[in-house]
Formats: C-alpha cells, sequence, structure tokens
C-alpha cells in the first residue's frame, strides 16, 4: 500500500517532466498540422528536420552563439529543409511523400556532418540555456517562469500562425491544400505556396530541435526518428479531444492550433503514465503507431459502419 | 485585313491537342481549332462526348499546354503562361459544384480569394472590413439568405449554393472571358434553373464575354447570342444572331445526324 502511494508519487513526479516534454514538441505539432491538415501533405522530412534543428542549435551554442540566435538558425535550416522537399516535389514532380523521404535521408547525414560524430551535449551550468530539463527540477520561481516562458512562447507562436493564416497569404495556402484545381483557377501559385508552406512547416519542426535539443542538452543523430508519428498523434489527439469545442466558433483556427499543442502534452502525460505502467520503453514506438493508427481510422470506421458502433472509440 | 489589327475578346487559331500520344490509348481531342469571339459575346457549346467541348475551354483556361496553334485573350497571347498566371482573364465555374470553391474555407474566404485573382497575395489582412459589406450586398442579390453566412464554410453549402457563389466569384473581378463548363450538369433541374437564370444576369450586368458548354440544346438555343457545334476536336457549326435565335432543337438534331450518321441519339444529349 505504501508502495502503491510511492509509485503514485513517482508518476505525479515525472509529469512536469512530461508537460515540459509536451510543450516543446507541441510546436513541432503545430509544424505536423500545417502539411498534414492545412496542405494536406505526407510531409516525412520532420524526423530529419528535428534532428538537424538539435544539431545546428546545439553546434552553434558550443561555439559560443546565443542560445536564442541558434534557435532562430535552427528555424532557419528547418525552412531551408523544407524548401528542399518543396523543390523536389514542385519542380522535379516527385510525389510529395517520396521527395520527403529523399529530404530525410540526406538529412541523417547532413547532421551527422554537422555534428562531426551521432551525438553532441551541451552543458547547462555553461550555457544560459533558453530551456532545460533543470530548471522543471529547480526551486519554484524557476519552475514558474520556465512554465511561463514556455507556454507563453507556444501562445505566442499560435498568435502569430493565427495570423499569418488570415492574410492572403495565409489563404492562399489554404486553398492550396484544400481545393487545388480552385486554387489555380483563382490565379494561386499552388507550386510556390506549396513550398511556402512547407518551409514553415519545417522551420516550426527545427525550432523544435533546437529547444528540444537545449531541454536534453544534447543534439542526437537519432532525436528526430518517429517524430512525424508524435506530430500525427498530437494533432489526431487534439481534434478528438477539442474538435467539437473548436468547430464553428469565433478563431476557431487558434484553438484548434491550441488543441494540437495540448494534443502533445496529452500524448506525453499517456506516455509517462504507461512507462509508469512498467512498459517497456523499447515498445514506446509500437505503442505510439498502434495509438496514431487507432485515431486515425476512426473517421472511417464511423463512415462505414454507422456511429454507434465506434461511439465508445 | 486593315491597318489596324483587331483584338477579339478571345482568339483561337489552330488549336492541337492529342492526348497520350503514341500510345494505345492516343486521342485527338482538338483537332484544329478556330474561334474568334467578339466582345461581349455570350457563345454557347454543344457536341457529343468526347467533341472536345470541355477540352477546349480547358485549353483556354490553361490546364494543360497545346500542342499547338495560339490562344489570345483581350490581344494577350496567353499560350506559353501556365494556369494560375491565366487566371486573372478568366471566370471559371465547374461542373462540380465542389470544384469552384474551397470547402474547408468560409463563404468571405473564398470572396476574398477569388476579389484577389491575377494579383500578389500579399501579408495583408485576408478579409478587409469593407470588402466583408460589399460581400454582404452581393450575395443578398443572389437571394440564397447567404449574407447572413459570411463565416459559414462552403463545405455546409448544397451544390446550388456553391455553383451559385462560384458564379458570383467568377464576377468579383471582372473577367475577360468567363467559362461555364456545364456548370449546371450536375444539378437538379430547378436548381439548375435557377443558376442559368443566375448566370444570364451575371453576364448582362457587367456586360461579360462568356463560353458556356452545355448538354442541353433547349439551353443552348435559349441563351447567349452565338452557338457552337463541335464534332471530333473541330468546330462544325457556328451561328449567331437572328439566325440562332431561329434555332430549333430538330434543326441541332439534323446537324448532328449529319456529321455523325445517326450515332448521336444514343449519346446522352438531353433533347427536352
Amino acid at each position: 500500500m505504501i508502495l502503491m502511494t510511492i509509485d503514485l508519487f513517482s508518476l505525479l513526479n515525472k509529469m512536469p517532466g512530461a508537460c515540459a516534454q509536451g510543450l516543446v514538441w507541441g510546436i513541432m505539432a503545430l509544424g505536423v498540422y500545417i502539411t498534414f491538415r492545412l496542405l494536406d501533405f505526407p510531409d516525412l522530412t520532420v524526423d530529419g528536420t528535428l534532428a538537424t534543428g538539435g544539431a545546428v542549435a546545439v553546434m552553434l551554442i558550443r561555439a559560443g552563439v546565443n542560445p536564442w540566435v541558434s534557435l532562430l538558425a535552427a528555424f532557419a535550416v528547418g525552412m531551408l529543409a523544407g524548401m528542399i522537399t518543396g523543390l523536389l516535389h514542385t519542380a522535379l514532380g516527385i510525389p510529395g511523400i517520396l521527395a520527403s523521404i529523399l529530404t530525410q535521408i540526406s538529412l541523417y547525414s547532413v547532421n551527422l556532418n554537422i555534428m562531426g560524430k551521432s551525438n553532441q551535449a551541451i552543458n547547462v551550468d555553461q550555457y544560459r540555456l533558453v530551456v532545460s530539463l533543470r530548471y522543471i527540477s529547480g526551486d519554484s520561481l524557476t519552475i514558474f517562469k520556465f512554465y511561463g516562458g514556455v507556454i507563453l512562447g507556444c501562445l505566442l507562436l499560435v498568435a502569430v500562425l493565427y495570423c499569418y493564416f488570415g492574410t492572403e497569404q495565409g489563404q492562399a495556402i489554404r486553398a492550396t491544400g484544400c481545393n487545388m484545381r480552385m486554387a489555380k483557377a483563382q490565379g494561386i501559385n499552388t507550386n510556390f505556396h506549396t513550398v511556402l508552406a512547407l518551409m514553415i512547416s519545417n522551420g516550426l519542426v527545427g525550432l523544435c530541435g533546437g529547444l528540444y535539443a537545449q531541454y536534453q542538452g544534447s543534439a542526437d543523430v537519432n532525436m528526430g526518428r518517429g517524430a512525424i508519428v508524435i506530430g500525427l498523434a498530437s494533432v489526431i489527439i487534439g481534434e478528438v479531444l477539442f474538435g467539437k469545442l473548436c468547430a464553428g466558433r469565433k478563431m476557431a483556427f487558434a484553438f484548434t492550433l491550441i488543441s494540437v499543442i495540448i494534443g502533445s502534452v496529452i500524448y506525453y502525460a499517456v506516455i509517462a503514465f504507461v512507462l509508469w505502467m512498467k512498459m517497456p520503453s523499447e515498445d514506446l514506438k509500437l505503442f505510439s503507431a498502434i495509438v496514431v493508427a487507432v485515431f486515425l481510422s476512426i473517421p472511417y470506421l464511423k463512415e462505414k459502419y454507422g456511429k454507434k458502433g465506434v461511439a465508445r472509440g | 485585313m486593315s491597318g489596324e489589327t483587331k483584338n477579339y475578346a478571345l482568339e483561337l487559331n489552330g488549336l492541337h491537342k492529342t492526348f497520350n500520344a503514341g500510345t494505345i490509348n492516343e486521342k485527338v481531342a482538338l483537332d484544329g481549332v478556330d474561334l474568334k469571339l467578339e466582345e461581349g459575346d455570350f457563345v454557347t457549346i454543344i457536341g457529343g462526348n468526347g467533341a472536345g467541348k470541355s477540352t477546349m475551354l480547358n485549353a483556354v483556361a490553361g490546364v494543360w499546354p497545346v500542342d499547338s496553334g495560339s490562344i489570345i485573350i483581350g490581344g494577350v497571347n496567353v499560350t506559353a503562361l501556365p494556369e494560375h498566371k491565366r487566371a486573372r482573364f478568366l471566370g471559371r465555374v465547374f461542373q462540380d459544384p465542389m470544384t469552384g470553391t474551397a470547402a474547408t474555407m468560409s463563404i468571405e474566404e473564398n470572396m476574398a480569394i477569388a476579389a484577389r485573382r491575377g494579383g500578389r497575395r500579399t501579408l495583408k489582412w485576408g478579409v478587409g472590413k469593407e470588402e466583408r459589406e460589399d460581400f454582404k450586398r452581393q450575395l443578398q442579390t443572389l437571394d440564397l439568405g447567404l449574407e447572413d453566412r459570411l463565416s459559414t464554410k462552403v463545405g455546409l453549402l448544397s451544390g446550388g449554393q456553391r455553383q451559385a457563389v462560384t458564379l458570383l466569384m467568377a464576377s468579383l473581378k471582372k473577367p475577360n472571358l468567363l467559362l461555364l463548363d456545364e456548370h449546371t450538369a450536375a444539378l437538379d433541374p430547378k436548381t439548375a434553373a435557377k443558376v442559368l437564370e443566375l448566370s444570364d444576369k451575371i453576364i448582362s450586368e457587367h456586360n461579360l464575354t462568356a463560353m458556356m458548354v452545355t448538354h442541353n440544346m433547349k439551353d443552348a438555343i435559349a441563351h447567349g447570342n452565338r452557338l457552337i457545334m463541335m464534332h471530333e476536336g473541330r468546330i462544325i457549326y457556328d451561328v449567331r444572331g437572328e439566325e440562332k435565335k431561329n434555332l430549333r432543337v430538330s434543326d441541332l438534331l439534323a446537324k448532328f445526324e449529319e456529321v455523325s450518321g445517326g450515332e448521336f441519339a444514343n449519346d446522352r444529349m438531353i433533347l427536352s
């Protein structure tokens, strides 16, 4: 009984970390939302871009660059990666999913070259990192500042994205993703806007990689493996849990973006929970994939077998 | 020819297009199409399946490049321009009501996108405040109650409503040429009649030059000032003015029989 309480305490103890991780990865999930939902483009570049963002940020910080500036650089290389996928697809006519796989694979080599080896560490004592694991185990003021900062940062990103996708350019991206024939008929350069959306999306993923590398104190060439699945999981969890709440509201799009970030937090909370339940950590990716597969299939199954059968989820 | 060359609203010179050239599925879709439209012409286009009606409209819109020939809109040679660059000359309404609008975007967003047809997409706010009022007024003229549903997603509208909105969108920025590609074929008869009436109204109000493909011979006769019939990728019949007004369905049928040796009897022409 006492053992059980201690155990429960250890779960609660894990939650701040899961929450922080979820918020940071939520930024990547926003990127995935842009390609997956707005652009309707299956972009697997993400797995490579995340590590590239991390690698660039870590190497720059080690070279004495300000950690904030390193995040800008991570965002920029992410955009570059997105541009390459976009051009492979639009200028060279390679199917989207394949174009993104090609970029992802090539980024693996690029990332090794950036870091010189498969991982590089940064010491939180040595640099003034923007975020760090250490901050959530510090005193309550540090913790407050950490969460306050990260949540504020996420909300700021949501605000910027909300405004951007309300501009003429943002609407052109959405029209391109929603109905390409309509977009072309209205004079929208669909190729340009496809590349642009991929750049913004991968920029966010790179930024997330840079942040996450600072958070965990290192970049690893494999840190992005399966990132797309986590991103999809966040998007879908957000939609399933909050979709009805968001729909039809004023600023529904902003709420949808926030729900994607919350989806990411929930994802990491669930992961912390199943780890606490003693699920072997090597099974995590299998578990994640199954969760995503189940949630992705719900709309289809609902359609096929009527609403009753799947209502309980 | 006089010294000054006349600018037609549309000029098609010797358009050729073959799909799947060199394969077993080779299909000559346009086989030397010549056509000149005067400013303000409203031409209806009829013909059997595969006659090249929609293909001609797609060639004008630039959905794919033609094999040979030239396309000149309002004096501008657009033959080499990609589809999105030609869009500034063209208003388009498609057969499938889903095609002309973006379902996941609101009515006002769809209209705002259309109002910027041919313009640069900047970082300015997508829908202006005054613009919204203007959209409201324009929607009011449709008499579908859409003026109170500006922020409704277009995907929630019926096919007829979507087609009406698409028509309105096509005219927000006055096009040099309005392309109607069987835009009432997917609608029920009552809605089709309404949309057709609306098309007439918009065309005459804005004094547009328009091309309308239809399978309905009665409609083809009743609307527009000119009628062309296509067969096997060529224009085989071209009437206008009084002569067109006096046409009857039986005349057109006879013409069809003449060129096709009766095969049109089995075609999906709507004879009523």
